[in-house]
């Protein structure tokens, strides 16, 4: 390609953040342009049609579909209790009766003579869309709903569960190489995003739940006590929509992994503030990263826009995600133009730089992310 | 609504064609041109898709990919209105563009029908060959409560759903007992928030009348023929048409970029894998062999098979090398994974390793050690894609057979699958773990290990995945396509001979096959024992006269025991002679297994003669 640019995550004091928040299908927009939204601030709002269901009234009558609807006692349209009857069938002169009663509060939607059910339908349901971060709305999207803009503190990690919610941030660890485990959670933490260092162990997690902390930030996670919290493995990554107290973001990866300094430094700046966070993650077209965000947060010192339009030059500040340096910071020393052949004796563009300890080691572009400020 | 665009026919020739496939990552451009007699790739360019924000128009990363192609050639192919065609007198331009697309997440379907295993089925070969994805199969049969269907059909969002049931003038009762379903479900289209979901009836034509009342007014729906309108035929070329008509209409439109895309090319863009399944079919007439393709990506597994007039598609949409490699993991389980490994890992370090490989999915292996995981989760990834695929790849069920005398020791009843390993003539991979190995010796043996082929069998590779461009061109310019397809696009890695068996009692070490390979200038006489591998060197382009002799406990395709006298064309790679036996039996014991492997590797000489000592002595 032209340009190997490897984007990172980013890590920002000071970000434009602006976030869709739209409704599943066409509805109802309640804010204005311009208009200030806290995360409660419903935005958008809808109904669902209600679930449907199917009563084979024919089946149990024991009558013909195409004469069902001589012994309907309802008609196409009409609204129906639970209990209520729907049809019935008398036989030898009424003695013998046969009805069908409504399973459900609704509407009788559509009767069928070709199979002889009915589809009632229960009464709609309500969907509202929250604006998520304190902002302004930027732009109203008809029917469908805003674009909420805010400027603040934004963070993503590498991989997440659970969806969106706010709390408090607390660090709950003296160092980005620490672990957070079930001893680091208090039990006044109901509320709290808790920030961890290199790890969350599975224990932690599980009382963060028990005191009702709303989030976890750290910078690794041992998979068996992901799996272990989620009741499940996860097969493809697409997250977002677990059912789970607690949401989690690990900002590395998988297994033990101290936690980049500039995002836990950043972490610590922004303790006692409230965030938004979401764990959802998609990690294929259309990249979806967990975030927290903190709105209103002014850094101390004024941020300088970091330059990525030239992508990887000697001096840019690296992170090596694979093995056998994965996890390690490093700066880009050299980028020789011409393949290289690496130990698997694949031909690949590579690039040299100087590890923290001062090594120089020679990685693929490949497995290298820009460090994103 | 967009204008239709039917097949295009070429009237005039051509001399130069650009083709991209929109991926959902990557876009790709190829330049083809007449050198002398015969059309030839000439370059190619790539750049990132950009359908998805902040771009939203996928034009741009085709006009980067073609820009790529300028600035190799030192032409111009470009102005601002898109792809120059024809070729302009001063050169600038070429005869034709065409595209072909799986960009923002391809053609999504659900399929529904009466019976699960007959029209419920033929729907979902229909989808499947048109080159979607089948999120779900819906039948009345299908062991779910109708509240369940519905609230199903409600959370999936596809982008059209095909609905059969029924052959002609048999029942209507039970496909009119699906649309009701649907109907209820008020089911979304993906994309296009406000735009009624596109629904293809393709079922017995007598419920046309009520299905049309039942969903013409919620839905968009779309009646053609009958793709079951006997039990005993399966008619899939209308609904598959369609299938590409609405995908043009409604998932095309609707995505970023594509109406302009679209202006830039009389031929209609095509699903990618719909065309990589017409490279496929169009490669099978052409060599005259049966051919089985897969295509490992990082989401999903496609696999194409053409054995006779028979053609499949399935995708495995959650088995990948990257997005889905946990799938792997959690779908074959780490022993099966390990198995191929032939040094000691720790499960933990294992899963871990494998989970950032799917949160950091462009990541390469830079050690030996990385790169040989890698390929053993592929041989899985492939293992189970195959077995998904024998599953779909079957003869129509439900058909009642006559059989007669000489049917009575074939066992071959109706709902059996059409693949047969033995008449299997050549096996194509494709996919960066498979085009990109280092050594083009692991792309033959990630294959071998995977599908296990029997008796004589090529074995290829796609060098840099442009059969989805040759696909399209294939349908204006067949050959063209198969010019290119076969002296650019395909790697031959040589012919593989891998014997069926054994029929009995046999330990590693005896007689299983000799071998004598006639070259016109030299003879080669190998005896391979059963449990071993034997690499013989034949250039690409070279052919031999073989004689193959199995001991009579093995088969390599005249039966037990009987000799084989047949042409082995040779590859990059070469000759494989394979006696591991059918099907492939790796040791239990972990050491004895290693050590085979290592064994095997060495044969095939798959990596680095150093490392295997190293992982021997470990």
């Amino acid at each position: 390609m032209a340009h190997a640019y490897t984007p990172g995550l980013k890590v920002t004091e000071k970000a434009v953040i602006r976030k869709t928040r739209r409704l599943p299908i066409l509805g109802e927009v309640l804010v204005e342009k311009g208009q200030a939204v806290s995360p409660d601030t419903v935005v958008a709002r809808t109904n669902i049609p209600g679930n449907p269901q199917t009563v084979n009234i024919a089946n149990l009558l024991g009558v013909e579909p195409e004469d069902i609807v001589e012994f309907m006692k309802k008609k196409q349209g009409d609204q129906v209790r639970k209990g209520e009857i729907l049809a019935e069938y008398k036989s030898f002169f009424g003695l013998f009766k046969h009805s069908v009663e409504s399973p459900i509060d609704g509407t009788l939607e559509m009767i069928s003579t070709v199979t002889g059910q009915v589809t009632l339908r229960e009464p709609p349901i309500p969907v509202e869309i929250d604006a998520y971060v304190d902002g302004v709305v930027e732009e109203v999207l008809p029917r469908e709903g805003v674009i909420v803009r805010t400027e603040g503190a934004f963070i993503q990690g590498i991989f997440g569960v659970g969806g969106e919610t706010q709390g408090i941030i607390r660090v709950a660890v003296d160092d980005p190489g620490a672990v957070l485990d079930a001893s680091c959670v208090n039990k006044d933490d109901r509320g709290k995003i808790l920030v961890g260092g290199s790890l969350v162990t599975g224990d932690a997690i599980k009382k963060a739940a028990e005191v009702g902390a709303k989030g976890i930030v750290a910078g690794g996670i041992i998979d068996t006590d992901l799996i272990g919290y989620l009741g499940r493995d996860i097969g493809v990554a697409i997250t977002g929509h677990e059912d789970i107290p607690v949401t989690v973001i690990i900002t590395e990866g998988f297994g033990k992994m101290r936690m980049a300094d500039r995002t836990f430094n950043l972490l610590k700046n922004l303790n006692g503030f409230k965030a938004s966070i979401n764990g959802a993650t998609q990690i294929r077209a259309g990249v979806m990263r967990p975030e927290i965000i903190v709105p209103g947060y002014e850094p101390k010192a004024k941020v300088k826009d970091q330059d990525l339009s030239q992508g990887l030059v000697p001096g840019t500040p690296i992170r090596i995600i694979r093995e056998p340096y994965f996890g390690r910071l490093a700066e880009v020393v050299e980028l020789p133009p011409e393949l290289q052949v690496i130990e698997t004796e694949a031909k690949v563009r590579i690039l040299k730089a100087r590890l923290e300890d001062g090594t120089i080691v020679t990685i693929p572009r490949a497995n290298v992310e820009i460090i994103e400020a | 609504m967009q204008e239709q665009k039917t097949a295009y026919k070429l009237d005039r020739e051509i001399n130069s064609v650009l083709a991209t496939d929109c991926g959902s990552t990557t876009t790709k451009a190829i330049l083809i041109e007449k050198v002398g007699d015969e059309y030839r790739l000439i370059v190619r360019g790539e750049a990132p898709t950009t359908v998805e924000a902040p771009f939203e128009d996928v034009t741009m990363g085709a006009r980067n990919a073609i820009r790529e192609i300028e600035e190799l050639t030192g032409r111009t192919f470009l102005n601002e209105k898109g792809v120059i065609t024809p070729t302009q007198p001063d050169g600038s331009g070429v005869d034709i563009y065409m595209s072909t697309s799986s960009a923002g997440g391809g053609l999504q379907m659900m399929v529904a029908g009466v019976v699960k295993t007959m029209t419920a089925e033929s729907a979902a070969r229909a989808a499947l060959g048109a080159g979607a994805i089948v999120m779900d199969v819906i039948s009345v049969d299908d062991g779910r409560k109708p509240h369940e269907k519905i609230q199903r059909i409600r959370n999936l969002r596809p982008d059209m759903i095909l609905l059969s049931g029924g052959i002609d003038g048999g029942t209507i009762t039970h496909v009119v007992e699906i649309a009701e379903l649907i109907s209820a479900a008020e089911p979304k289209p993906r994309l296009g928030i406000g735009f009624k979901l596109p629904v293809i009836y393709a079922g017995n034509k007598d419920a046309r009348k009520h299905i049309s009342n039942i969903l013409s007014q919620k839905t968009d729906l779309r009646i053609v023929d009958n793709l079951r309108p006997v039990l005993e035929k399966e008619v899939l070329g209308p609904a598959r048409e369609e299938i590409h008509n609405l995908f043009m209409e409604h998932v095309m439109a609707q995505a970023p970029g594509y109406n302009k895309l679209m202006s830039w090319t009389p031929v209609p863009i095509m699903p990618t894998p719909g065309a990589v399944g017409i490279c496929m079919q169009t490669a099978s007439r052409e060599y005259g062999l049966s051919v089985i393709g897969v295509d490992i990506g990082g989401a999903t597994t496609d696999v194409f098979s053409v054995f006779g007039e028979y053609f499949n598609r399935t995708v495995s949409a959650n088995l990948g090398m990257s997005y889905s490699i946990c799938n792997v993991l959690l779908e074959a389980g780490v022993p099966n994974i390990m198995r191929w490994i032939p040094f000691t890992i720790d499960e933990a370090d294992l899963r871990n390793r494998i989970r950032n490989k799917m949160i950091r999915p462009t990541t390469i292996p830079q050690t030996l050690d990385e790169l040989i995981i890698e390929q053993a989760i592929s041989r899985e990834a492939l293992r189970l894609a195959f077995i998904h695929h024998k599953s779909l790849a079957v003869g129509l069920r439900g058909v009642h057979r006559q059989r007669t005398i000489g049917d009575t020791f074939e066992q071959t009843g109706s709902g059996e699958t059409y693949i047969n390993m033995m008449e299997l003539g050549m096996l194509i991979g494709s996919g960066g773990v498979l085009s990109h190995a280092p050594r083009r010796a692991q792309a033959a043996m990630m294959l071998l290990d995977a599908f296990q082929p029997e008796g004589l069998t090529m074995l290829a590779v796609d060098s840099i995945f442009m059969m989805p461009q040759l696909g399209i061109l294939s349908t204006i310019h067949e050959k063209a396509a198969m010019q290119v397809f076969d002296r650019d696009c395909l790697v031959k890695l040589g012919s593989s001979i891998s014997a069926v068996g054994p029929s009995g009692n046999v330990k590693p070490g005896d007689p299983c096959l000799r071998v004598i390979l006639d070259t016109g200038d030299k003879k080669i006489e190998e005896e391979v024992p059963f449990g071993s591998m034997k690499l013989i060197p034949l250039p690409d382009g070279q052919t031999a006269r073989a004689v193959i002799q199995p001991t009579r406990q093995f088969d390599v395709g005249k039966g037990y025991g009987h000799t084989l006298e047949t042409t082995v064309n040779g590859g990059v790679v070469g000759v494989v002679i394979d006696c591991r036996g059918r099907p492939l039996q790796l040791p239990e014991d972990a050491e004895q297994r290693n050590a085979k492997l290592i064994e095997w590797f060495k044969a095939m000489n798959l990596y680095p003669e150093d490392a295997l000592k190293k992982y021997a002595k470990v």
